[in-house]
């Protein structure tokens, strides 16, 4: 696969690296002029292209009319989306994917169909609250194409769920009861399986629907110390 | 009648006073508190400070009531970006956007966007105002 990528920061290096590594054609368009000649002395000037990345021309000159995927991982969101359009409409690159540096943005990038994001403050938000000890629910994953998102539970002793079979758990519309975590092994979530205090209970669900199940499984959390990724992307959108 | 301006440079500015002279409701958006100087201490619009693409500087500046909206920060992209969040979101029909790379304003002029291209504008005023010097044309057989 040919890959071009955008903006050589660490992400862009990295992605670069490894994608070498698997045996990947890549071109490395990075427009700061330090950090391009640090590239060069690390990598070599091959396949680096040195230029604004949301230029027509420069992109056309980093061979983005035979690209299978256009990688925008630039340290600005606007330029992010430019990019992403720029590879649709003019070059019509099969497969873009753009990162957001501020998650505020993120309506942004869904509103004008740039579809495959990647948002590493997200996802570190979401990691960071995973080994918070209070935090009962989780988001541990968005997979915005599929519309799904994957949430953790834990369940308490006084959970509802607690000492209930699958099977008798009335799940709000949607949301499906995937898999329980017990001492470190993962079970399959069975009608038969029985909900243990102590469990961590994995969910898929569809965007905007954490705040009910949260109401179901558990019901003492005060909805506004739960951080809802669903809910920061769209605030009043 | 109120129009919505992002960038409040010299022609963001001068745009938002020569539409309040018209007679619209004006309301012209920032990221620096200074660009304020610019638009005159008599100017009767609105001024808001944040950047153009949060949509809340957009709400603050009440994009939801405006009947058009102008894009001239000083970004080629940022401009395209907000002149679509201006389309797409709030549905504004009038929407005009600053872009000096021709290449890009003629893609996204393509899919829909109103966009003034300062560069090709200036250049076709250069060239004319050589033409109108009267010199001699040359050799077209050459």
């Amino acid at each position: 696969m040919f890959v071009l990528i955008i903006g050589g920061g660490k992400v862009g290096l990295n992605t670069a690296r490894q994608l070498m590594q698997l045996g990947h054609e890549i071109a490395l368009v990075e427009q700061r002029r330090t950090r391009y000649d640090l590239v060069a002395e690390l990598r070599g000037e091959d396949a680096l292209v040195y230029g604004d990345g949301t230029e027509i021309w420069v992109l056309a000159k980093a061979g983005i009319g035979r690209a299978d995927l256009v990688v925008a991982v630039t340290g600005d969101d606007e330029d992010n989306i430019i990019i992403s359009q720029v590879a649709k409409l003019k070059f019509g690159v099969p497969k873009v994917v753009a990162r957001v540096n501020n998650p505020f943005n993120q309506p942004t990038f869904d509103l004008l169909g740039v579809e495959n994001t990647v948002c590493a403050t997200t996802a570190m938000l979401n990691l960071i609250m995973h080994e918070l000890p209070t935090h009962k629910f989780v988001h541990l994953l968005s997979l915005r194409r599929e519309k799904v998102e994957v949430v953790e539970l834990e369940v308490g002793e006084n959970s509802p769920f607690a000492h209930t079979y699958v099977q008798d758990i009335d799940l709000p519309e949607g949301v499906v009861l995937a898999a329980i975590v017990r001492a470190g092994h993962a079970l399959v979530a069975r009608g038969a399986t029985e909900i243990l205090p102590g469990d961590y209970v994995l969910c898929l669900l569809p965007p905007g629907k954490e705040r009910e199940l949260i109401k179901v499984f558990l019901p003492e959390e005060e909805p506004e110390r739960v951080q809802f990724e669903s809910e920061l992307d769209t605030s009043e959108g | 009648m109120h129009v919505v301006i992002a960038g409040c440079g010299r022609v963001g500015s001068g745009l938002a006073r020569d539409l309040v002279t018209q007679g619209f409701d004006v309301a012209i958006l920032d990221e620096s508190a200074d660009a304020f100087h610019l638009l005159g201490d008599d100017f009767p619009g609105e001024f808001v400070v944040g950047r153009a693409l949060d949509w809340d500087t957009l709400r603050r500046a009440r994009i939801e009531d405006a009947i058009a909206f102008v894009a001239c920060t000083d970004g080629d992209n940022t401009n395209i970006v907000i002149a679509q969040i201006a389309q797409k979101k709030y549905g504004i029909s009038c929407v005009v956007a600053r872009v000096y790379d021709p290449l890009r304003a003629e893609l996204f002029a393509q899919i829909g966007i109103n966009t003034v291209c300062p560069t090709r504008d200036v250049r076709v005023s250069l060239f004319d105002a050589v033409r109108a010097c009267q010199i001699a044309l040359p050799d077209q057989e050459g």
